[in-house]
């Protein structure tokens, strides 16, 4: 996302230094049709509802969001500060895309939206770093029988 | 980032040139945004292999929006009410000044995303005003302060974007910030906390203020 001469040297320079090592390995999973299959979000602009703990500087826990969530409960405490937030304080779905795939789901071209969609603070960590928190993810999709996951950079 | 991508060669992609924070495009534009969705779903029907980076062909809509038909929403200060002794005082007035515009915000949308702290909005001005003399107590049990300091900086610009944007006509998320920074009391104080948070005595408040506070591209505002 975001083209480097749109943004300042600074930050440029900034995301060009981090740590970018590549995959070991290059899965290449194939499965059913989009229209078949059980879609989740996992996005890392620190989403989650009003009730639930914010997110702190450094953190690398993640929170649910449930696939039935009322877009209202949402709130969003990322900890960068280097992005615009007025896209999201206006609308949800330009960063969590909920109501565009209830939409596409209702009109058949997805199957199913997973019980439980997925957020973190993505600001800062490198890939290593924050390994454990996807795995844990990963096995808690599996277990919801998701079977397309849109990871959603902010 | 393009650059990333490719050398992490992850097995579907698509790269989008919007704007940092806005990954689907733009806000209330729904087509547009389905777009984008079709187009990351496509890939988990594309036959491979490993890697499929594919790009978004189009930029966003409103990219060369500018601040034609939206106005001020408040009086902006004079440079002599934005010196600190009075700038609680200014803030106050420019928050009593929003409130309308903040709660238009709310029901137009139907959500908010202040008050995650749980504290009122005046309240969090005069917490943020208070680091500038010295370490207060947290203003929400169980948040260390550092914590409650980021995120009361935060809740700040949460407000007043959202009253901003609640107003008729468009501005792009850049001349907001200009205004939200350059022209505001409320900028002008956490503007002012930079300095006075990186040498606090509490550390949180310190990592703060080195990489949280003040945006990159605002930076030079601090002189």
């Amino acid at each position: 996302m975001v083209r480097l001469s749109d943004i300042d040297p600074g930050s440029a320079k900034h995301l060009l230094d981090k740590e970018c090592r590549p995959f070991e390995t290059a899965p290449w999973v194939t499965g059913p049709p989009v229209a078949e299959r059980r879609v989740a979000i996992v996005t890392s602009a620190g989403l989650h509802r009003r009730d639930d703990r914010n997110f702190s500087l450094r953190d690398l826990s993640y929170r649910i969001i449930p696939g039935d969530i009322d877009t209202s409960d949402l709130v969003m405490t990322q900890s960068s500060v280097n992005y615009d937030r007025t896209g999201f304080q206006q609308d949800v779905n330009v960063v969590f895309p909920i109501d565009r795939l209830r939409e596409l789901r209702d009109a058949g071209e997805v199957g199913e939206i997973a019980d439980y969609h997925y957020a973190i603070n993505g600001a800062g960590w490198l890939p290593h770093e924050i390994e454990a928190t996807a795995r844990e993810m990963a096995g808690l999709l599996k277990e919801d029988r998701v079977n397309a996951v849109l990871l959603v950079p902010v | 980032m393009r650059d990333n991508t490719e050398r992490l060669r992850p097995p579907r992609f698509v790269w989008v040139p919007f704007e940092l924070g806005r990954p689907f495009g733009a806000p209330d534009e729904p087509e547009f945004q389905t777009r984008v969705l079709r187009d990351v779903l496509a890939l988990f029907e594309h036959d491979g292999p490993s890697p499929v980076l594919e790009d978004f062909p189009d930029d966003a809509p409103g990219g060369e929006m500018d601040m034609t038909g939206w106005t001020c929403p408040i009086a902006l200060p004079s440079a002599a009410e934005t010196e600190i002794p009075e700038l609680l005082r200014v803030v106050l007035v420019e928050i009593d000044g929003l409130a309308p515009w903040h709660q238009a915000a709310i029901e137009n949308r139907g959500r908010t995303s202040t008050g995650v702290l749980g504290i009122p909005i005046e309240e969090t001005a005069s917490f943020l005003f208070e680091v500038l003399e010295s370490v207060p107590m947290s203003p929400k049990q169980g948040i260390p302060v550092g914590e409650a300091f980021r995120q009361s900086c935060e809740e700040l610009k949460t407000f007043y974007l959202e009253a901003a944007t609640a107003k008729p006509g468009t501005a792009s998320s850049r001349d907001l910030a200009g205004w939200f920074w350059g022209g505001t009391a409320a900028g002008r104080l956490l503007l002012a906390l930079h300095p006075a948070a990186l040498v606090s005595a509490d550390e949180g408040i310190k990592r703060v203020a080195e990489t949280q506070l003040v945006p990159r591209l605002q930076k030079y505002r601090l002189g």
